[in-house]
């Protein structure tokens, strides 16, 4: 059988459009996963109303938690954290104690290690929670990272590989992926071997800068990439310099998508701009798909 | 005084308000020096709007570890300590992978040998600069570098004490935006009127609620969806800072890097006062850095 082919769709700049394409792609494709890697915010499950079948918690990395019984105040652990996660929380009559932020922590073992009297517990932290749900327009992978949480690279690697496995058992021939802004650790996490990443942009300055920086991180890493601009009669002599520069890039110009504020609404009723009747972006939508499956 | 602005969901508008009341307060708030700090060192935005004349530039780097062959008796015991896998130790001299590394510096201090020293791995681009009164710092993050902290830490090493820090966060709710908001005195969660703002809306104010910092929330593009985020904050006591209509006028100067306050009368005086009623919120008096 062959292998399931992966769209990735970014932006760089965040509020392009990401989550309302992949909600429209959702419902235009054909036999297919969808897998929200935006899990710091994940937004796609409000459109597609998921219906949960599977949950299970996400570990990752540890946090460190002195046990006050044991410490002797003797602060090793604040000269040795480079991350400022020791707290010194009073200093009653010459008396030290000693406590460490979880938020700052970043779970490296060093005070649990160097700790004299071992007084320094390691357990493993739960920074989120992630789900194999049903929708209307077929299986969903999605999680949700716990409020102030690291490992999001992690929980990303960790729905990719759910949406596979579901691509695989199913038969399943391409898993759609709805990706998280910027250039960092989950954007890189959700785009490493994907097959197409789709690059959504508006245009604007910010747009412009951050489309030079994400096509940047996409040829870094070799992946083919094609370019949609969003609300791209917000000013067109912007949008005709982005698409200039993609070409030079070899980057496919995948399709341009007007200003519509029936877009909008359609996320207020919960649907997709395609499923929205009237939506014009919503037949620049149909295009764009159809010109993505030609690529794929 | 440190105001962070953040957001959950990407796009609602972090950086014309952060840019926009900068701009607002130097003009016209006299003995109040303004800093701004783009943390948002994946995608900074905020020099395209305050057109900075960058007069310092940087590199920022992590500690990772530098192996000395000569000494290294493969005893392994860095490996075995290491939670990131960023030296590994197979009963040979160990490897190193330094894109994995947080710069903890805990092999270093293990080797029983002394022989593990430490070089830099460049993360990105520290820039600090000038616009108008407005003093400006902001990181670069390397392309396909995948750790950002460490370069918004660095950034955050230009907080000013005296007069007004303020700080663009980036999007969502993971580590990064929490080294970005960390320390501040108060929050603006930037928010749209749509599902997908409100839903990130949530997610933030848990965020803002662990790390215990007072803030408020402004609507922006405030008339184009429903009721739903002005209910949540009236259900959960979060005041409405401020609400912004949507409108073509600032759109288009946003497109083309220009400040909104140029373009909309009165929106000066509506940021001035916003600041003013922060200020107030956090207890402190208009007059404290005179």
């Amino acid at each position: 059988m062959k292998k399931p082919k992966e769209l990735v769709v970014i932006s760089g700049k965040g509020g392009t459009g990401k989550t309302s394409l992949v909600a429209s792609f959702a419902v235009l494709a054909k036999n297919k996963v969808m897998a929200d890697c935006d899990v710091d915010a994940a937004d796609l499950h409000l459109i597609l109303k998921t219906n949960i079948r599977h949950r299970e918690i996400f570990k990752a990395g540890k946090r460190a938690i002195i046990r006050q019984k044991d410490c002797t105040g003797c602060g090793l652990c604040l000269t040795n954290c480079r991350f400022n996660a020791v707290k010194m929380i009073q200093e009653k009559k010459g008396e030290k104690i000693f406590s460490i932020d979880p938020i700052s922590c970043e779970g490296c073992g060093v005070c649990v290690h160097f700790c004299p009297q071992e007084a320094i517990d390691f357990p493993e932290n739960v920074c989120g929670e992630w789900f194999i749900s049903d929708t209307r327009c077929g299986p969903m992978v999605h999680a949700k990272l716990g409020a102030a949480e690291e490992n999001s690279g992690k929980l990303v690697s960790l729905v990719r590989t759910q949406a596979k496995k579901i691509a695989d058992e199913h038969g399943q021939n391409l898993i759609i992926i709805d990706g998280s802004p910027g250039i960092g650790c989950p954007v890189i996490a959700s785009i490493t071997g994907a097959d197409l990443v789709l690059v959504v942009t508006e245009p604007t300055l910010s747009g412009e800068h951050d489309f030079k920086r994400v096509i940047s991180l996409t040829e870094h890493f070799n992946i083919p990439a094609a370019l949609c601009i969003n609300k791209f009669d917000l000013n067109t002599s912007i949008t005709e310099r982005i698409e200039k520069e993609a070409q030079e890039k070899n980057i496919i110009l995948a399709g341009r998508i007007r200003y519509d504020k029936e877009v909008t609404y359609a996320q207020v009723e919960e649907k997709a701009a395609v499923e929205y009747n009237s939506s014009q972006a919503g037949e620049d939508i149909k295009a764009l798909w159809e010109k993505l499956k030609t690529i794929l | 005084m440190i105001i962070t602005i953040a957001s959950g969901k990407g796009g609602t508008g972090k950086t014309t308000v952060a840019t926009n009341l900068a701009v607002s307060i130097s003009s016209s708030i006299d003995n109040t020096p303004v800093w701004v700090l783009d943390c948002d060192v994946e995608e900074p935005n905020c020099h395209l709007f305050l057109k900075p004349e960058i007069y310092t530039s940087e590199a920022v780097g992590v500690p990772v570890p530098k192996v000395d062959k000569e000494k290294c008796t493969a005893c392994g015991k860095c490996g075995q300590f290491c939670e990131y896998s960023a030296i590994v130790a197979l009963k040979t001299v160990p490897i190193t992978f330094p894109e994995l590394c947080h710069g903890c510096g805990g092999c270093s201090l293990i080797c029983p040998e002394g022989a593990i020293s430490e070089t830099k791995r460049r993360v990105g681009m520290l820039e600090k600069g000038q616009s108008g009164d407005i003093g400006f710092v902001h990181g670069r993050l390397r392309v396909g570098e995948a750790m950002s902290p460490p370069l918004i830490r660095a950034v955050k090493k230009f907080v000013f004490k005296k007069g007004l820090t303020l700080i663009d966060a980036p999007p969502g709710t993971s580590c990064p935006v929490i080294e970005a908001i960390k320390g501040s005195d108060f929050v603006i969660l930037v928010t749209e009127p749509t599902p997908f703002g409100l839903n990130d809306l949530t997610l933030a104010v848990d965020m803002v609620k662990q790390l215990n910092i007072p803030f408020g929330v402004l609507i922006n593009r405030a008339d184009i969806g429903d009721n739903r985020v002005s209910e949540y904050c009236q259900a959960e006591g979060i005041p409405i800072l401020l609400q912004i209509p949507d409108n073509r006028k600032i759109a288009e100067a946003y497109s083309r890097g220009m400040m909104i306050v140029d373009v909309v009368p009165g929106l000066r005086e509506t940021f001035m006062d916003l600041y003013f009623r922060i200020k107030k919120m956090c207890g402190q008096q208009h007059n404290e850095e005179a």
